[in-house]
């Protein structure tokens, strides 16, 4: 009896796209049949056997925003339990953004977390690296030698914050285009949301927290859009959240414009009417805002204005979080709720399929982030990376028992639609059944 | 009722009965030669106090000790929160010390809510059932301040409904205008919001009250007005350009106050910014109950004591 | 007394007994009238004051007053003192709203006090009262005068007055009724709904 290799697979009555169902054959990691009836050929014999009965199965999912807190803030999630709550999510692949203790500006930060996510090898961990040195919005950060280390940084952000000065962001996009790595914008202009809790709007005024106007980040938009197209360069607008934002990238995409735009989950779904008792679990940035704007981003995401959903997986530990509104840190969890999430506000209503889903989900964000072996068809020769969705399966949310080191989770005691039931990377089953295979 | 977090959680009934309360005790009172009733006997009151304030706080401790409680005061300095206590640490601790009540004034909104969020789900860690009062949450609410006014109003003006009360000044940053624009419309009175649009909320339209273009119109037609303090570092953050421009446009100078009908009464939460928002003449005229008002505040803070612990806890 | 309207409403009640009509009720209040007069005859005229424990008796101090006039000459003062905030069993249920406490012109000092109120059954609520009236002077003497005494003393307390004495069982419950505060004179009597283990008999503010 030989061993099993790793990368041998075989998945019988698997629905590709929800469409008809097929059995994948999986060999080294690479599709290399896909039909009816495969139940047992030779060369497959050892493989493991993965019976979807019918579930749906999807390219595995790219998150292009997470953050995974290592280093320096392991007490609220670590790459290792980032990679869990990933790979228990149906992701493939995630972007680890750089706001971390040290910053993601230099070589040996981002060869480290991209080290790290390869020995956990859950899912392929991509570091983002800061645009300027420190997060600080003064000095362009190496992007170059990020660029060409052996983490292959194709994306750049100083997400947390914004990338405020215009020359800095002029000259960050000319370097980046030179380079054909993309920028990625945390759009807020930190003028107009000084001292800011939530968003800027009746809920707010009723609850005595500071405004955030959604000008702030609608301007930010548009500035870089112009400054983008002078530079000929690919612009990425993090976290979209306003109507008005919506409105900006439409007509920028009319001029041509490279940009590309991602929401998150929690911004498909939740509005501000969640603030009242102040509990923070619902506090983020960019805040929460009204039914007219969730309304327009899934609008938008379901055309194509805004090319992904990207979870800002943000895990924050209790004790960020279990405070009065000011003093508690803003973010949500992600990872694992995001399909359901997608699910409720797109799929039920009826404003994507399942072709749409992995288009969002996995095809767009792997473009984005240029990865070459993410986001491919279910096809002979291609990658066996997948996530494998019960779309009839639902769930109750219960942060303590995420994965997440955190719980901060905004959906607890929510009962959501559809599940992950396994995911795959290159033909190895990272997740099955709600566990984590290492 | 558990706790007093905001007037939004009183209906007519329940605010009317606390005005009810407010004015028996008074009277029970009044002419005693023991100023002292023994209704709380036995029951632990704490001010946890992260904000500077004499009258509130010395209000709530009179109350307390009117009522028999034993009161405790705690100011943030100088005490483990300038350690780096979390609030929600303070808070427990105070309640397994056995505070019945911990009345808190913080600068974050929302502070009270939580502190009672804690409170209630951490009782059988603590094993008290502590009651949460907010005197004063960010620019969120301030409630006793706004049942004050309303039990001045109802003793100047006889009643509440259908009054016509005019708020003037710093409304965006105001708890105390929060607080009164929704206990004066859920008392049935009209309100009318006067400022500067740089502090007015954005969604005010939402609120239960009218905006007013412009305070000399305004000023014949209100039962009474309330002049809100406005802060001097409001200048610094481009709300209005002087304190000068400031009190032309919306101060109650003499003049104006002429334009008021007679019976119209003028409140001030306090301080006082004398010539600024309110003229010295006006804030000493008869029309003025800024002292009825700081008396109010005692027996008024007395029923809301007398309403959260003197029965059964909930 | 409070009005006890929770069992009518609820339409269990078994019916009620009247044990007083409006006729025997205004004929209490006089013989009571007569008794005071007599029994102060004593005192400087100006030294009785009548105080309703509310809420019937502040309209019985009143009528008393009015009947003393009628038959004796001069009104004594009248009043109120509210017993709630001295009450030993606040604890024992949700926060009662407070009532009416007016303290006549002339005040308590060395004044004969004598406290009005409709029922008296474990003398509480009149202890209570006589903690409060302490608090707001001195009296140079209190007595105590009730439409109906129905027994069940917890506490070494008499009536000077009594409009009648009707024994009772723990289950059974008086109403007074007056046309101030309801739509009739009367006094019923009749057998409480069947109440949970453990509670007493008496409904919200009956525990006199």
């Amino acid at each position: 009896m030989t061993t099993r290799r790793t990368g041998d697979l075989l998945i019988t009555h698997a629905r590709p796209y929800g469409e008809e169902a097929v059995d994948v054959a999986v060999r080294d990691g690479v599709v290399v049949e896909v039909g009816a009836g495969l139940s047992a050929p030779a060369e497959v014999m050892d493989a493991e056997v993965l019976d979807a009965g019918g579930l749906v199965l999807l390219p595995g999912f790219v998150d292009l925003h997470t953050h995974l807190r290592e280093p320096g803030g392991e007490e609220s999630e670590t790459i290792a339990t980032g990679s869990a709550a990933a790979s228990l999510g149906g992701f493939t692949a995630v972007f680890a953004m750089p706001n971390t203790d040290p910053v993601a500006d230099t070589e040996v930060v981002v060869e480290h977390v991209w080290r790290r996510g390869a020995e956990i090898g859950l899912v392929d961990v991509h570091p983002v690296g800061a645009v300027t040195v420190g997060l600080a919005g003064e000095r362009m950060a190496e992007l170059g030698t990020m660029a060409r280390s052996r983490a292959q940084v194709r994306m750049f952000s100083d997400d947390g914050r914004c990338v405020h000065d215009p020359l800095v962001m002029r000259r960050a996009l000319e370097y980046a285009s030179a380079l054909d790595v993309v920028i990625a914008q945390h759009a807020e202009d930190h003028r107009l949301t000084a001292g800011a809790q939530a968003h800027e709007g009746v809920v707010a005024s009723r609850l005595g927290l500071a405004g955030w106007p959604a000008t702030a980040e609608e301007t930010i938009v548009a500035r870089d859009c112009a400054l983008a197209r002078e530079a000929g360069a690919a612009l990425h607008v993090c976290h979209v959240s306003s109507a008005r934002t919506v409105e900006v990238l439409r007509a920028a995409k009319a001029a041509g414009v490279r940009v590309s735009a991602e929401v998150t989950p929690h911004h498909l779904l939740l509005t501000d009417a969640t603030l009242t008792g102040y509990d923070p679990v619902n506090k983020v940035n960019p805040p929460l805002r009204t039914a007219e704007d969730t309304k327009a981003v899934r609008a938008a995401l379901a055309h194509g204005v805004i090319d992904v959903v990207a979870t800002d997986h943000a895990p924050h530990a209790v004790q960020y979080k279990d405070t009065e509104w000011a003093a508690a840190r803003p973010g949500m969890l992600g990872l694992q709720t995001a399909l359901s999430v997608v699910v409720h506000t797109m799929v039920e209503p009826g404003l994507l399929d399942w072709r749409g889903v992995a288009r969002v989900l996995s095809e767009r964000p792997a473009e984005i982030g240029t990865l070459p072996d993410q986001g491919r068809p279910i096809a002979v020769g291609e990658p066996a990376t997948f996530a494998l969705v019960d779309p009839d399966g639902a769930w109750t949310v219960r942060g303590a028992a995420l994965a997440s080191r955190a719980s901060n989770t905004p959906y607890e005691g929510m009962r959501l639609p559809a599940t992950v039931v396994a995911t795959v990377l290159r033909g190895r089953v990272t997740a099955r059944n709600g566990k984590v295979r290492a | 009722m558990k706790h007093l977090l905001s007037v939004t959680d009183l209906d007519a009934a329940a605010a009317t009965g606390l005005l009810d309360t407010s004015d028996r005790l008074k009277q029970a009172l009044l002419g005693r030669e023991v100023r002292k009733l023994p209704t709380l006997r036995g029951r632990t009151v704490i001010t946890l106090f992260y904000e500077d304030s004499t009258r509130t706080r010395v209000s709530f401790e009179v109350a307390g000790k009117w009522m028999s409680a034993d009161t405790v005061n705690v100011s943030a300095k100088g005490s483990s929160v300038s350690k780096g206590e979390s609030l929600r640490d303070t808070g427990l601790t105070l309640s397994a010390m056995g505070a019945d009540c911990v009345i808190v004034r913080h600068p974050a909104s929302g502070a009270a809510h939580r502190l009672a969020a804690w409170s209630d789900r951490d009782r059988d860690a603590t094993g008290t059932h502590t009651s949460v009062v907010n005197a004063g949450d960010g620019t969120h609410e301030h409630p006793t301040q706004a049942l004050l006014d309303a039990a001045t109003l109802r003793d100047r003006l006889g009643s509440v409904a259908g009054r016509r009360i005019g708020i003037v000044g710093d409304v965006l940053h105001s708890r105390v205008a929060r607080s009164n624009v929704f206990l004066l419309a859920t008392l049935g009175a009209e309100v009318v919001l006067v400022a500067p649009p740089t502090l007015l909320p954005v969604g005010v339209e939402q609120w239960p009250c009218r905006v007013g273009p412009e305070l000399d119109a305004e000023l014949p037609t209100l039962d009474a007005v309330m002049m809100l303090r406005v802060q001097a570092e409001r200048m610094r953050g481009s709300f209005f350009p002087s304190a000068r421009e400031y009190a032309v446009g919306y101060g109650l100078s003499q003049e104006r106050a002429a334009l008021l009908p007679e019976h119209a009464v003028v409140l001030h939460p306090g301080p006082m910014m004398r010539g600024m928002e309110i003229a010295p003449a006006v804030a000493d005229s008869p029309g003025a109950a800024i002292l009825a008002q700081v008396r109010n505040g005692v027996h008024v803070r007395m029923a809301v004591l007398y309403h959260l612990l003197a029965g059964a806890p909930e | 007394m409070a009005d006890d309207r929770r069992g009518d409403e609820a339409g269990t009640h078994p019916p009620a007994r009247e044990l007083l009509s409006a006729a025997d009720v205004t004929r209490t209040i006089a013989r009571i009238a007569h008794q005071i007069i007599e029994k102060t005859a004593g005192s400087p005229e100006a030294g009785v004051v009548l105080i309703g424990i509310p809420t019937r008796g502040t309209p019985l101090a009143r009528r008393l007053a009015a009947a003393v006039a009628e038959f004796g000459g001069t009104a004594p003062a009248v009043g109120s003192v509210d017993p709630t905030l001295h009450r030993d069993d606040l604890r024992r249920r949700p926060a009662r709203p407070l009532e009416d406490t007016v303290v006549p012109e002339g005040g308590f000092d060395d004044k004969l006090v004598v406290l009005v109120d409709d029922v008296l059954m474990s003398g509480r609520t009149v202890r209570a009262a006589l903690d409060a009236l302490s608090d707001h002077g001195r009296p140079r003497a209190v007595q105590l005068a009730v439409l109906v005494d129905r027994g069940h003393r917890e506490l070494p307390i008499r009536a000077d007055y009594v409009g009648k004495n009707v024994p009772t069982s723990r289950d059974e419950q008086i109403r007074v009724l007056l046309t101030e505060t309801d739509d009739r004179d009367a006094v019923l009597l009749r057998r409480s709904a069947p109440s949970p283990a453990g509670a007493s008999s008496t409904g919200p503010g009956e525990d006199a």
